[in-house]
């Protein structure tokens, strides 16, 4: 492919890349131990969480910011950033549309999301998701800013004594499930940002799956980040009981913003014996500009524990914005016979920079896991596999098969590959492939000699490589994240 | 009338002059035959009619139904009905070959300002050409050509030539490597497509393939140029002597 075609088709704007000027009712910038406290405060947090939320700032306070990762950033000013900011439409529930801040209308519109789904997202009292068919489609629990505005299907859901809402709200009405798991499978002390958000966590998800129950629906989250200069800490919780299934949808876009937005996101998956979680997830932070100003910093700490017998967690995710993402969705794998999977596409244009990958821990007997990443890389992207399979002495007759592709499209980007593996056992099997290809001229000049434009010609390339992984996740979500790709490619060729 | 009048092309690869002053017309209806050692430059030729890049035109005329081909870019030549089938088609991993044809065709017919077809209409289609080539219906749903025999990937390129009925087929060598029911089947796609208002541009190494579709015109291209033409006795001629003669001929001229 000629640079003038790599041009053509890489260059795009981010579409979505607005501003929605909702009041906020922020707290004023700065981080120490009062801004924590107020943030406990305004949201009635019981006394056990305020004291997790100061043992972990205390604890962030003698870290520093972990420099290993092949990404390149000016330093983040911590003092510089908001630390709680809530829409103020939370107060008053709206009673329908017409009560709805116009501009959070306009906001929905943009990001396109279905008719019959803005009334559900934007809280009206009494709407639903999903046009009513009963326990079909998707429910949906949107993040606006940090705080839930909207939780929907929670009837049908709690029949089945299924529980999903928002964090704060979990920490009302469920203390105890919280209080149990809460920083079980990432600790307050697992990391820099781990730390960080422990310490300021401002609202995220909540699930749990009651034992032998099978979720019927796809749960989902949507997020944004929008009041200026204020990061963003979710948290994220979801348990799955003794053989329960649940299916889990995150996706997020945010507007357009020059200032770097500090993104440092939690989130924790705990199987019980036979249970079986699938966390998909499409990302689509604002990426920065062509010149590589502004775009969200990215940094999150994604694990799973498969703590019982034949559990399985699975992470599908879809990465393509962001200027710079720092994530490994890891699996550790407890249960005898339990399964961990990684499917990722992971897609870096302009100045963009992701270091991502995964870590499949083998500790129960026979565990299985299996890695497959994609990694894209156009103008001067520059795209990072980081992976590690480790496979403990007790974990006899474990096995790991591990793939990593990379495509490169134009001279100035940039793929590299980092697997680390430590076996610990003779009965275990660990198979690693890496490819890297470049966007060959052979296949494009093949599909345009059959009438298929050259944009068109790229995409479905571009979404024959990333196959394996688009098919693992949800039929919708498949949809979204190949228009995804094609938008964040295009004027990429040319 | 005209199909394909190429007058005088030079045309460059990599720098490097491999058409040199060719001269060709293609009348509507007819079938030619392009012969030649190997490096002559008929995949060139090949190339460089269906507008691949790097494959540049330093002089000359080619004119394809009155138009001028060479201002066209490559989709826009396909949609105007000229169909390459490669000597070496390349896999596509992860695009399935089903979808693949119908992004094809419904591109084509768009370009022509035709509807789309749905997929009802694309699969009588599909069903319809799949009983004149005779490809293993499997290969559809299998990605573009990955992990295809050398057999298969020829098939299906007949097989796709037939579903976009084009106006000017160019066949590069794809005899070559056929066992002989693989053979029938290419000679029953171009023959099908036989018709006053289409033509064919075979190239091949084998008068054997010529058996089956019997050629108007045979040319002999040499050191990029058409050095000799005749009927289809020229192709049995080659095959008893070889191109020495030829070579030598040219080379007293
Ligand atoms: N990219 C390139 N760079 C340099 N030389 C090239 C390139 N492509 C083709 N050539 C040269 O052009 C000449 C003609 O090649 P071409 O493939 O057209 O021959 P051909 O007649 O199709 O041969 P065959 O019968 O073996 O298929 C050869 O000498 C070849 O090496
Ligand atoms: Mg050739």
């Amino acid at each position: 492919m000629s640079n003038e075609q790599i041009e053509r088709v890489t260059k795009k704007e981010y579409e979505w890349g607005f501003v929605t000027p909702i009041d906020s009712d922020i707290i004023p910038k700065g981080l120490n131990e009062e801004v924590i406290r107020m943030i406990s405060t305004k949201k009635q947090e019981p006394d056990w969480l305020l004291d997790y939320r100061l043992k972990a700032f205390r604890h962030w306070l003698g870290l520093t910011e972990p420099v290993w990762p092949k990404v390149h950033y000016p330093p983040v000013d911590f003092q510089e950033i908001s630390y709680y900011a809530a829409p103020k439409t939370d107060k008053d529930r709206p009673k329908s549309l017409d009560e709805v801040d116009p501009e959070l209308l306009a906001t929905y519109e943009k990001l396109g999301i279905p008719l019959h789904e803005r009334a559900a997202l934007a809280g009206v009292v009494g709407a639903e998701s999903g046009g009513g068919e009963g326990l079909s489609g998707i429910a949906v629990d949107a993040v606006f800013d940090s705080v839930s505005v909207a939780t929907t299907y929670k009837d049908k859901l709690s029949a089945l004594g299924i529980v999903f809402c928002s964090f704060s709200e979990a920490v009302k009405e469920h203390p105890e499930l919280v209080r149990k798991y809460l920083g079980t499978v990432v600790p307050h002390t697992d990391n820099f940002y781990a730390a960080l958000n422990a310490a300021v966590f401002s609202d995220g998800s909540f699930v749990y799956v009651p034992k032998g129950v099978r979720c019927p629906m796809e749960l989902s989250t949507y997020f944004r980040i929008n009041a200026s200069g204020t990061g963003q800490f979710e948290r994220t919780l979801l348990v799955a009981d003794e053989g329960a299934y649940v299916s889990y949808l995150e996706g997020c876009t945010a507007p357009q913003r020059d200032e770097n937005q500090l993104h440092a996101a939690v989130v924790e998956l705990i199987a019980m014996e036979r249970a079986e979680i699938k966390y998909s997830t499409v990302q689509n932070w604002y990426p920065g500009d062509a010149e590589g100003r502004g775009g969200i910093y990215n940094f999150v700490t994604k694990r799973g524990l498969c703590a019982g017998a034949r559990s399985k967690i699975s992470w599908t995710q879809v990465e393509t914005g962001s200027a710079i993402t720092w994530k490994y969705p890891s699996c550790v794998l407890k249960g005898d016979d339990s399964v961990g999977e990684f499917y990722s596409v992971a897609l870096t244009n302009n100045f963009q920079q992701a270091d991502t990958g995964t870590k499949m821990i083998h500790l129960g007997k026979r565990t299985k896991s299996t890695i497959v990443s994609k990694g894209i890389s156009a103008g001067r992207g520059q795209n990072s596999y980081r992976g590690l399979v480790r496979i403990a002495r007790q974990a006899e007759g474990a096995r790991n098969y591990s793939q990593c592709d990379s495509l490169l499209m134009g001279p100035d980007c940039g793929a590299h590959t980092f697997p680390y593996i430590e076996v610990k056992n003779t009965s275990s099997q660990v198979e690693h492939e890496a490819t890297t290809s470049k966007i060959s001229e052979d296949q494009l000049f093949y599909l345009r000699q059959r009438g298929i434009s050259e944009e068109d010609a790229v995409n479905m390339i571009v979404n024959g490589f990333c196959k394996e992984v688009f098919r693992e996740l949800p039929m919708e979500f498949a949809v979204e994240a190949q228009k995804l790709l094609e938008v964040s490619l295009e004027g990429a060729v040319g | 009338m005209s199909m394909l009048k190429i007058e005088n092309l030079h045309a460059t690869v990599a720098g490097k002059e491999i058409l040199k002053g060719l001269d060709l017309e293609v009348k509507a209806g007819e079938v030619h035959a392009i012969m030649g050692p190997n490096g002559s430059g008929k995949s060139t030729l090949s190339y460089l009619l269906s507008g691949r890049d790097g494959y540049e035109a330093t002089a000359g005329r080619v004119s394809y139904q009155g138009k001028d081909l060479l201002a066209m870019n490559t989709e826009e030549r396909a949609a105007e009905g000229l169909f390459l089938a490669f000597q070496y088609p390349v896999a596509i991993p992860g695009v399935n070959n089903m979808y693949f044809l119908k992004a094809a065709v419904n591109a084509q017919r768009k370009h022509r300002g035709q509807p789309e077809l749905d997929a009802v209409e694309f699969m009588a289609l599909v069903d319809e050409k799949l009983r004149l080539v005779d490809l293993k219906r499997e290969l559809l749903s299998r990605a573009v050509n990955d992990g295809f025999s050398g057999g298969e990937k020829k098939r299906n390129e007949i097989f796709q030539m037939a579903m976009l009925e084009p106006k000017l087929a160019i066949l590069d060598e794809t005899d070559s490597g056929l066992d002989i029911d693989a053979l029938k089947a290419v000679a029953d796609g171009v023959n099908a497509l036989r018709s006053p208002e289409r033509s064919s541009l075979v190239i091949t190494h084998y008068q054997r393939l010529l058996d089956y579709i019997v050629p108007d015109r045979v040319h002999v291209l040499v050191g990029g140029r058409i050095v000799k033409s005749g009927d289809k006795s020229l192709a049995l001629e080659l095959e008893e002597r070889g191109y020495g003669w030829i070579e030598k001929e040219v080379g007293a001229v």
